[in-house]
């Protein structure tokens, strides 16, 4: 206050009208270091103030859903690895629970388990991944290298489980690929020990630091109102103040048998979208506890010699056997015709899957609703009016990943 | 999904449904086209039902089954108050492929729009910005109806004049006028 109003006593009176400026058009992207993943962001700028933005998507368009409809149920789950190639785990979720809704069957209860505890561990995966990007790409690289190191832990377990760190593939129709190996358990809770130590590291280091607080607070606020308008949810609608979480809401899987707390943001500013991601890491590492400790013994994998290839044993040795695994290989689950919309919640808010069957082994659509593709709707909006330093952190908080959002 | 939310919506528009279903436990309403806009902005401002989200807006090309009509526009709407869903869609004939938008209802239909344009070449009518969206602009055709297929390529490459004139008049009533240049990079 003291040093502003002093500068005001000093400045000449022309400084005070402003400098004279011109509209000027800046390009960022689609190639740059700020967004990662392409994306095209054209800004009009009268000084250092954005006054208009166009948001041009669609530079990482692979045709996911062409793809899918050419191939059959089970061939699939690679593709929907590489939607949000953060948190791949969740999209073989969703994508498995859509055809399983189609084909009216349920997986084993403790699949579904070993479902939910792959699912947190992924969003732990994502929400890392955010918050590294976030404080990185706002000139903290120290946090960046924590965030990323912990990660690193979680893939390790991922990798152990499903056998490959990225790109997992893991979930199958009607369960999972393999059951937890030996000893998993006490590694996963060994390693969310580590995890928990670095978001309190991350946390001690950012949350409370005054450079932070200053570029994240009440900058790109967006209301309640906007925030449904344009199709918002998740972490990023629950910081404009909205209450909705898909697992709480509408559970799936057994998020109902689990204690856990939704965190609300109450400003709707960049502020409150990271806090509420860091909130939810504590609480995905609690229901991954919790899970570990309501698991039953039992199959991993349900047998059903329509839905799932027989074990390996009867393929190699019995004629049915191997009729049956070419069959669902070749010919691909026949699904009955009809349609379903399943939703779970993915890294960034309700991951939908619109699956229309023509009664084949190929879906005849396979839609991803792409939770980043409704809040980069918003993007524009949240642009105007603020500087242009401000466009970083901006677009971090939406926390954009490219293979969804343009599929 | 919401059984309620159906019947009130049947009630309400009587002739104007043209089927509905509940398949795996989803409530799924057809509607004549020429209504989407009305029933929507009913849906969202009735109590009862506030269906104050669009979920998702997508499109299906039956032409591989042979129905009629070809395409079908789907609506997801979410009730974040009541926590109720339900599913609109309207079928869209080859011929016509337009619709009525509902961009100004729920802005996220805004985008969604322009993906399905973009995709499967139906046009939203009183689109503010009805452009691709995830396609570049100099693009022929729209990949995700079934008669595109899968395997053809299109390299990028800045056509002649002569050839996007022959490539409009092959096309009546397209509308799609490929552009030039690096996806409007520097006009501005």
């Amino acid at each position: 206050m003291y040093g502003s109003d002093r500068l005001r006593s000093v400045s000449a009176p022309e400084l005070d009208e402003g400098m004279p400026t011109e509209e000027m058009v800046l390009n960022v992207g689609p190639s740059h270091p700020a967004t990662h993943g392409t994306v095209h962001i054209k800004l009009w700028l009268d000084g250092e103030q954005v006054t208009g933005a166009q948001v041009n998507v669609g530079y990482l368009h692979r045709g996911f859903e062409k793809e899918c409809e050419a191939h059959t149920y089970g061939e699939n789950f690679p593709y929907t690895d590489r939607l949000n190639y953060v948190s791949p785990m969740l999209n073989n979720v969703g994508y498995a629970l859509a055809v399983e809704k189609l084909l009216g069957v349920e997986a084993p209860e403790r699949a579904q388990y070993i479902r939910m505890i792959v699912g947190e561990l992924a969003r732990l995966c994502d929400h890392l991944t955010y918050s590294a990007a976030q404080v990185a790409e706002m000139g903290a690289f120290t946090p960046f290298f924590y965030a990323i190191k912990a990660r690193d832990f979680l893939w390790d377990i991922l990798e152990e489980i499903s056998g490959a760190r990225l790109t997992h593939s893991y979930v199958r129709i009607g369960g999972v690929a393999a059951d937890m190996p030996d000893g998993w358990v006490e590694r996963t809770l060994a390693t969310l020990v580590q995890v928990e130590t670095v978001i309190k590291e991350i946390d001690t280091l950012m949350t409370r630091n005054r450079i932070f607080m200053d570029r994240m607070q009440n900058v790109a606020v967006f209301s309640k109102e906007e925030a449904i308008s344009h199709g918002w949810t998740g972490p990023c609608l629950r910081g404009s103040g909205v209450d909705y979480d898909v697992r709480k809401d509408y559970p799936y899987l057994f998020y109902d048998r689990l204690d856990f707390e939704v965190p609300i943001g109450t400003a709707g500013d960049n502020m409150d979208r990271y806090l509420v991601r860091m909130e939810e890491m504590r609480q995905s590492i609690s229901m991954i506890k919790q899970c570990f400790d309501q698991i039953p013994e039992g199959d991993y994998q349900l047998h059903d010699p329509r839905i799932t290839i027989p074990p390996k044993q009867q393929s190699y040795n019995t004629i049915e056997g191997l009729i049956n695994h070419f069959k669902i290989v070749v010919d691909g689950i026949e699904v009955p015709a009809g349609e379903a919309y399943t939703y779970i919640e993915g890294g960034n808010g309700e991951l939908g899957f619109y699956i229309v069957s023509d009664g084949t082994g190929r879906p005849l659509k396979c839609r991803c609703r792409p939770p980043c593709f409704m809040l980069m709707t918003a993007l524009e909006k949240l642009l105007v009016g603020h500087m242009i330093a401000d466009l970083v952190p901006t677009f971090d908080t939406l926390n954009m990943i490219g293979g969804e959002c343009d599929r | 999904m919401s059984k309620a939310a159906l019947d009130r919506l049947v009630e309400h528009l009587r002739d104007g449904v043209i089927s509905t279903h509940a398949h795996r436990g989803d409530e799924t309403a057809v509607i004549d086209r020429s209504l989407i806009r009305s029933a929507c902005l009913w849906l969202r401002d009735t109590e009862g039902l506030e269906f104050n989200m669009l979920s998702d807006l997508t499109a299906v090309d039956y032409y591989t089954m042979g129905r009629e009509p070809r395409f079908e526009v789907v609506y997801h709407l979410h009730s974040l108050t009541l926590k109720q869903r339900l599913r609109v869609k309207v079928g869209v004939p080859e011929e016509d492929p337009v619709v009525d938008t509902v961009c100004d209802i729920w802005q996220v239909a805004n985008w969604c729009e322009r993906e399905v344009w973009d995709l499967y070449g139906i046009r939203f009518k009183d689109h503010p910005d009805m452009r691709r969206i995830l396609m570049y602009e100099e693009f022929d055709g729209h990949p995700l109806r079934k008669d595109y297929p899968k395997d053809k390529r299109q390299p990028l490459y800045r056509r002649p004049q002569h050839e996007i004139d022959e490539a409009l008049a092959g096309r009546p009533g397209s509308g799609h006028r490929p552009g030039f240049g690096p996806r409007n990079l520097l006009e501005s």
